[in-house]
């Protein structure tokens, strides 16, 4: 069993959420000429490598917030939880 | 090579088994190869077989970073079955199912193929009409598909839950009768052991570390145990797909996800068939020591634990108990997890890639053990080749760029949608 902690809410069981998937693509940006390949990137080519890794969560059954979370893939340390708009610090 | 036969098996018995043959040997790696297939799982071994026994090339090196047969070909619930409604799926998985029959007289090697039959149960009109097309579909492709009304699976098992006030009541089901199981070690030993007596050398304990590429060709790969040349390379490491991409600098339509499995405590027999719950994602059979074989959702996030969490199976064993309400009796025996490459349509890639010499062969999703064979036929076919064959021409790497997705059951990685 994960325990994430909601920057909103605080430490939740892994039941309360539901996972989004890698949190590092971007969408391309709105307006500007986008190349099938970086379409590609976004919508379907990830990395998901072992160690570390940043990925969206949603507390579908607290607040309802989207979250970013920065877990190990082998082993399942939460390093960092941050609500969806804040930044990834490299 | 010995071949296994009851008169060896008596010979042999005479002087206490003692003198059977290694049934593979443990070569050192030669500095060069013509082709090099990392991963000695399953399909590794099978296209290590075939590039031997259909394409006669036998300066072939498997590498693999622990024991062969020690991953997914391992860690699965042995199911083997074509039930597919797209052409691509269809043909590929039935031609497997030639190779299934046919593989312990072809490799010399018992393999206990058991053609039960699979039964995914339908719980609503709607979904009893969407079997009736996918067995249409089945039948059209030349594939055995039967539509059973709620008697008639009553008929064939009894023991699942057929009262009328549950949430999913049982409408029917299709079957595919010709589907079944086989003993997951004995593919990949058999397969070894003939790819190992035509000359390929399986190297175990040996981890690919960095590749060889220039000029858009690849030259041979580094490994643990030194490096070795190759003109050809072929990837087949599963879950281990997105580590050896990025040592190539490539990014592919793959997550790496964990999936369970379990088998409860051993009981007299009770299901003689493979049976699916159609209102979840949950599976069963019974081995032949009595286990009951079970399985079903991935954990649902990236992860390499080949460890599983308990809340997923907590999840999947409420839906077999929906199913069946006697499995709440039963004790579990073990379970485990393994690591999957699941690929964002749900459908496997067996292709060249824009490296000149390197083959890639991933995305398996749930149904990499079933597929063990035609997937090894068919790579080994796309690398000696160098050219698809038509058998896997569907599962090419480009379709995510075209839009040409083979979505049979429309969820990839995604595993909410369902």
């Amino acid at each position: 069993m994960l325990y994430i902690k909601c920057p909103h809410c605080g430490m939740r069981s892994q039941n309360e959420f539901s996972y989004g998937g890698d949190a590092t693509v971007k969408r391309p940006e709105l307006g500007k000429e986008v190349s099938d390949q970086e379409w590609d990137d976004f919508v379907y080519n990830r990395k998901s490598l072992r160690g570390k890794h940043w990925e969206l969560w949603q507390h579908l059954f607290g607040c309802r917030q989207w979250i970013k979370v920065e877990r190990d893939t082998a082993t399942h340390e939460i390093f960092k939880t941050l609500k969806a708009n804040q930044e990834i610090s490299k | 090579m010995q071949k296994y036969s009851v008169f060896n098996l008596i010979k042999n018995a005479l002087s206490n088994h003692e003198n059977w043959d290694l049934a593979w040997k443990d070569p050192t790696p030669k500095k060069e190869y013509d082709v090099v297939i990392i991963g000695g799982g399953g399909h590794g071994l099978a296209t290590a077989y075939y590039l031997a026994k259909e394409h006669n090339i036998t300066n072939v090196a498997i590498i693999e970073k622990g024991w062969i047969g020690g991953g997914n070909v391992g860690r699965n619930t042995t199911i083997i079955r074509s039930n597919y409604m797209h052409d691509d799926n269809a043909l590929f998985s039935e031609f497997g199912m030639d190779l299934w029959r046919k593989m312990s007289q072809d490799l010399n090697y018992n393999v206990m193929f058991s053609p039960r039959g699979i039964i995914n149960l339908a719980h609503s009109d709607a979904q009893m009409n969407v079997y009736a097309r996918r067995g249409n579909s089945m039948r059209l492709n030349g594939i055995d598909a039967v539509l059973l009304n709620r008697e008639q699976v009553k008929e064939i098992i009894p023991m699942a839950d057929f009262s009328e006030n549950v949430r999913f009541p049982i409408f029917g089901g299709l079957m595919q009768p010709s589907a079944g199981t086989a003993r997951h070690d004995a593919v990949a030993w058999g397969y070894a052991r003939q790819a190992d007596s035509m000359g390929v050398d399986i190297i175990q304990n040996c981890e690919v570390v960095g590749f060889d590429v220039s000029g858009g060709k690849i030259k041979g790969v580094r490994t643990s145990r030194g490096d070795i040349k190759a003109k050809k390379i072929g990837l087949c490491v599963a879950g281990s797909t997105n580590i050896l991409a990025e040592k190539l600098n490539m990014r592919l339509p793959i997550e790496t996800h964990l999936l369970q499995a379990c088998v409860s405590e051993p009981v007299k027999p009770v299901l003689d068939r493979v049976v699916t719950f159609g209102a979840g994602h949950f599976y069963i059979s019974q081995s032949d020591k009595g286990e009951m074989v079970m399985g079903g959702d991935l954990d649902g996030y990236n992860s390499y634990a080949q460890r599983g969490n308990l809340p997923t199976l907590q999840h999947v064993l409420t839906e077999g108990i929906a199913m069946m309400p006697f499995l709440s009796k039963l004790k579990m025996l073990r379970t485990w997890g393994g690591i999957m490459d699941m690929s964002m349509d749900g459908s496997p890639i067996i292709d060249k890639t824009h490296i000149e010499g390197l083959y890639l062969n991933c995305g398996w999703c749930y149904g990499g053990f079933k597929a063990t064979p035609a997937s090894g036929w068919t790579f080994a076919h796309t690398i000696a080749q160098d050219r698809v064959h038509e058998l896997n021409a569907g599962y090419n790497l480009n379709r995510f760029n075209t839009g040409h997705l083979l979505d049979e059951k429309g969820l990839g990685t995604k595993t909410w949608i369902s």
